[in-house]
Parts: structure tokens; C-alpha cells; sequence
């Protein structure tokens, strides 16, 4: 039971992470590099889940992929995928939660870079994916490490909009929380409960310092 | 032939230059911090756009508004030093090296890494990370990726600003190295003349985004527009000369200079090398007749072209020594009881050890009387 839902919770943060991690790098860029209309509109995007009750964001994913909403319709009918009540699902609403998180640590470290870095190695003749790649990229590398990690950790334990969108499927998406929720609920689960919470304090502490830990050691490298 | 002619407004920032520089040489952009130079540099290396104008270099077009013609800025094949060395901190000195050498068209080779390292002595640093080197050699490194890159121009954006003067002048040498040997065009820009007249063959003076004097170095060192940016201090004139002998034991050179020869502190001269030298205005005493008895090495005879207003206590003499035109400070009541004018036959006293001659492969040297004023 709890190594079921650990394994789950593991699948379904790593996925997220994979989903949530180019996209924060994106949003991030355009953020903090590029001017456009809207700009502060996608910062408040970006940010929205941060101060949203997360059943809301679950509610709002069902509403979009649910089989009958625009977009989960479109997948289920092209591509017969199905995004709501599956763990896949739960992926897509942790990385939305966790979306911000990643997108922060990014922006950070893109910031930190000095932008005349990036025009020396224009002068160099590099263009702009050749910079992007060998500039940009390895000095916000301490960033993107970081804000994976926190976002892995605390992608471990969503509750809300994963149990809205995905429900509470054991072994599709009775991830630990919603494992420790069940386990509440039943006559006896006590011991359980605690189980479980102790697998998830561990596991969010370890990701607190691993990421700490990995983005020093990674700033070090690029000398900052 | 670099030929700038450009137009920026942003803000309360107003920049209208237009300047030819010679290719190769080294053109100085001189002129207090604020009068636009470090703007100049970013719209050649095409790092800022111009409102207007056109940009071209030895007959490539970079910038030109009119056309709708602008060269993005990786393709302009300009190497560029600025003041803040920024050197990749994720890569050693060898893959910042690297970096220029790998984008170099066609793709630098190893042989010309290896040159490059010899020539900069960057043997020992190579597997270094730039924040383990000294201010110093993290310039070396930076101008040695942008040579690696191949350009065809090197802007070197006060690449010896913040530096003591200890490291500058262990700097100066390499630039001079480059100038003389590689002949790539250099626009050198600078707030410290000394560089200036060192490194530089022709000057563009900036005052507040617009060009006030250009030429010759010797030329624009007696613009009055220069003297104001210099101040008293520093106000001189700049001739060009040849060594014709250096003493073996004090190592004291004498310098060919028009019609005369004058003795200046060596400073490691070796002979017959054309060489720059700044005389500035303060170190000059000038005698109605020939002075007996003084400890001064050179005594020119010249005659006395003009004098001008330098403020409330001085005057400047502009004074013919047979070809170069040296200026000197004076106080007005000695200008008064000398009976200074123009036409007049004076002596010009300097000191040898205010004098010192660098060697400079494009001074006027060789050439006859008359043209290093010019």
C-alpha cells in the first residue's frame, strides 16, 4: 500500500517535472528577456496557481480535458488519450501546480546572467540558438536543477487538483496524500496515515537540501 | 576604411557621429565618460541600432537605414574588448578561447590557438577559471578569444580602465604588439590621453554625442576642444620622431625630430625606431636667449606661432621648433616680461626626464618637417 503509492507519487512527480520543466524555461525567458503585450497577464498566469485553491485548478483542468472539454475531447477523439482519472492526468495537474515554483527558480537564475555575456558571444559570431545553448542554458543550469527538484518534491504531495482532476483511483492516482487521505477515512488506518506522512516528510525534506545542495554545487562550477 | 555616420536619440541621450577611420590603425575614441563613446563601439559591433546613418567597413555595408541593410550583430565578424573583460564563467580559458576560435570563418585551427597563446602568454592559464585570474590576465584572455574569432576589426572599449598602472602598462605593450605586427584595425576607446597617444594614429574627439575634432593624433592634440577635456595638466603637444642613438650607459635616447634632436629618458629604447613622444605644456620654461649654465638636456630654438588664453593665470605659446609644434604653459606676467609674441625667436627648454619616447610604428618618423602638425 504505501510502496504503491510512493511509486506512484515518484511516477507521477517525475512525469510532471518532464511535462512542466521546458515550458517554465520558456515562460520564464519570455518573462524576463522579452518585451511583448500581456506580459504581466502571463506573469499572473504563471503565478495563479500559487494563490488559487487547488481545487479550482482541478476543476478547471476538468473542464478543459475532461472527454467533453475542448481540449481532452480533441485528445480523445484524434488520439484516443485520455488525460482525466488517469495518472497521466494527475501529472498534468501537479505540473500546473508546480508550474510556478519552476518558473521562479528559472527566472532567477536567468536573471542573475549578466545579458553582456550574452552579446560577447554574439560578437563572437554566435547566433541565437548557438548562444542559447552554449550561454544561456549552462550559466541558468544551477536555476533549472533547483526548480526541478523543489518542483519534484513538492509535486510528491498535491492533493487538490490532482483528487479533483484525476480522483482517487488506487494504483492510477492514489498518490501518498491522497493514499494518507484515504487511510484517514477508513476505521483503523492510523498507523498507515502516519506511515505515510513520515515517507513524505522524508522525502520533502531530502529534496529541500538535495536541491540546495545541487544548485551551490552547480554555481560553483559556472564560478558565481 | 571604417565609415560611421549615425544617428541615436534615446531618451535625453543625443548621439550624431560621423568619422572615417583608416584600416588599418588604430582610431581612438577620445572624450570625457558620458560623450558617447561607448555607445559608438555597441552600434559598430551592431549590439545597439541607429536611428539613422550608415555603418560600413572596408566596403561591406553592417548598418545602412536608408537601404534597410543592417548585418546582425554575429555576423559582423567584430571582435569586441570591453572594460569588464566577460569571460564565460562556465568554461576555462581554453574553451573561452575556444569559443572565438570555433566561430571563425573559416573555423580557426590549432596552430593559430597555439599562436595566440604565445603571443598572449596564456600558456600557463589555460586550464584556469576566469575567477582565478588577475584582472590583468582575464584582459589577456578576453582579447585573445576576440582575436581567435578572427575579426576584422577589434573594438577595444577601455579594455584598461579600472586597472592600476602597474597592469596597464604590462597591458600596453600587447595592444602595441598587435597594432604593429598584426595590423588589424583597432577603434581604442579611452578616457586617459596617454593611451591615446601611444596606441592610437587617429583621434576622434566626442563632446556630448557629437564629433568635435578628428585627425592625426599629433593634429588633434592641439585642438582647443582636446585641451578643455585634458585640463592644464595634461595639455601638450604630441610629436613623432625616430631614435637615432641611445646612449650605452645612461640609456638615454636621442629622438630626431624635424630639424632638431632632443634627448629623452630611454625607457628602453633600442635604436632607429620611429617613436611617439607627448611633451606636455607644463614641463616647457622658454628663454629670450640661449640659457648657459643649466642642467637641462635640450634647448630648442623656435619661433613663436601664437599665443592663446588658458585661463586666468597662463597662456599657451605655440612655438615652431623647425617642424613639430610644441606647446607651452606659461604664466601671463612671465609672458608679459618676456615680451612674448608671435614671430618672435625664443629658446624652448625640456627637460630629458619629462620626456619619453614610445615606440610607435605609425609615428611620422621618417617623414620631413611640417607634416606631423599637419
Amino acid at each position: 500500500m504505501e510502496l504503491e503509492a510512493l511509486r506512484l507519487s515518484l511516477y507521477v512527480a517525475l512525469r510532471s517535472v518532464a511535462l512542466g520543466l521546458p515550458l517554465a524555461i520558456i515562460a520564464a525567458w519570455l518573462l524576463s528577456r522579452s518585451r511583448f503585450i500581456g506580459r504581466t497577464l502571463l506573469d499572473a498566469i504563471v503565478h495563479l496557481p500559487l494563490v488559487l485553491p487547488p481545487v479550482v485548478v482541478g476543476y478547471v483542468l476538468l473542464l478543459l480535458f475532461g472527454t467533453r472539454g475542448p481540449l481532452g475531447g480533441w485528445l480523445y477523439s484524434t488520439f484516443g488519450i485520455r488525460v482525466a482519472f488517469t495518472s497521466a492526468g494527475a501529472a498534468l495537474a501537479t505540473a500546473v501546480m508546480t508550474f510556478p515554483l519552476m518558473v521562479r527558480a528559472v527566472r532567477l537564475s536567468l536573471e542573475a546572467i549578466d545579458p553582456r555575456l550574452e552579446d560577447t558571444a554574439r560578437t563572437l559570431g554566435a547566433g541565437s540558438i548557438d548562444r542559447f545553448c552554449t550561454i544561456t542554458l549552462p550559466l541558468m543550469a544551477p536555476g533549472i536543477v533547483a526548480g526541478a527538484i523543489i518542483a519534484f518534491a513538492a509535486g510528491l504531495g498535491e492533493f487538490g487538483a490532482v483528487i479533483t482532476f484525476a480522483s482517487n483511483i488506487p494504483g492510477e492516482t492514489r498518490t501518498l496524500p491522497l493514499a494518507l487521505y484515504t487511510a484517514l477515512q477508513s476505521p483503523g488506518g492510523d498507523a498507515l496515515a502516519a506511515r505515510l506522512a513520515g515517507i513524505s516528510f522524508v522525502l520533502g525534506l531530502t529534496g529541500l537540501v538535495l536541491a540546495e545542495w545541487v544548485s551551490r554545487a552547480l554555481r560553483r562550477r559556472v564560478g558565481r | 576604411m571604417l565609415e560611421v555616420d549615425i544617428t541615436l536619440r534615446r531618451g535625453d541621450f543625443d548621439l550624431e557621429a560621423t568619422f572615417k577611420a583608416a584600416t588599418p590603425g588604430v582610431t581612438a575614441l577620445f572624450g570625457r565618460s558620458g560623450s558617447g563613446k561607448s555607445t559608438v563601439v555597441n552600434l559598430i559591433a551592431g549590439l545597439l541600432r541607429p536611428n539613422r546613418g550608415r555603418i560600413a567597413l572596408d566596403g561591406t555595408v553592417l548598418h545602412d537605414a536608408a537601404q534597410r541593410v543592417s548585418l546582425p550583430s554575429h555576423r559582423r565578424r567584430i571582435g569586441c574588448v570591453f572594460q569588464d573583460p566577460l569571460l564565460f564563467p562556465h568554461l576555462d580559458v581554453a574553451g573561452n578561447l575556444r569559443y572565438g576560435q570555433w566561430r571563425a570563418h573559416p573555423r580557426g585551427s590549432d596552430a593559430e590557438l597555439a599562436a595566440t597563446v604565445e603571443l598572449l602568454g596564456l600558456g600557463a592559464l589555460l586550464r584556469r577559471r576566469p575567477h582565478e585570474l588577475s584582472g590583468g590576465e582575464q584582459r589577456r584572455v578576453a582579447l585573445g578569444r576576440a582575436l581567435l574569432s578572427r575579426p576584422r576589426l577589434l573594438l577595444l572599449d577601455e579594455p584598461l580602465a579600472s586597472l592600476d598602472a602597474a597592469r596597464r602598462d604590462e597591458l600596453l605593450p600587447w595592444f602595441e604588439t598587435l597594432r604593429d605586427r598584426h595590423a588589424i584595425p583597432i577603434v581604442y576607446v579611452s578616457h586617459e590621453f596617454e593611451e591615446v597617444v601611444r596606441l592610437a594614429t587617429h583621434v576622434v574627439l566626442l563632446e556630448q554625442g557629437r564629433v568635435a575634432a578628428q585627425g592625426e593624433v599629433a593634429h588633434v592634440a592641439m585642438v582647443p576642444a582636446l585641451r578643455a577635456v585634458l585640463g592644464p595638466e595634461l595639455v601638450g603637444a604630441v610629436v613623432d620622431g625616430r631614435v637615432e642613438s641611445v646612449e650605452p650607459g645612461t640609456g638615454l635616447a636621442h629622438i630626431r625630430i624635424g630639424h632638431s634632436l632632443i634627448t629623452a629618458s630611454g625607457g628602453g629604447l633600442t635604436g632607429a625606431r620611429p617613436v611617439r613622444l607627448q611633451v606636455l605644456a607644463r614641463d616647457l620654461i622658454i628663454a629670450t636667449q640661449k640659457p648657459v649654465g643649466l642642467s637641462v638636456r635640450n634647448e630648442l630654438e623656435g619661433t613663436i606661432r601664437a599665443i592663446v588664453d588658458d585661463g586666468r593665470e597662463a597662456v599657451l605659446v605655440e612655438i615652431d621648433v623647425g617642424g613639430p609644434v610644441l606647446l607651452a604653459r606659461v604664466t601671463r606676467p612671465a609672458a608679459s616680461e618676456l615680451a612674448l609674441e608671435p614671430g618672435r625667436r625664443i629658446w624652448v627648454l625640456i627637460k630629458a626626464t619629462a620626456l619619453r619616447g614610445h615606440v610607435h610604428a605609425h609615428a611620422r618618423g621618417a617623414r620631413a618637417e611640417g607634416e606631423t602638425a599637419a
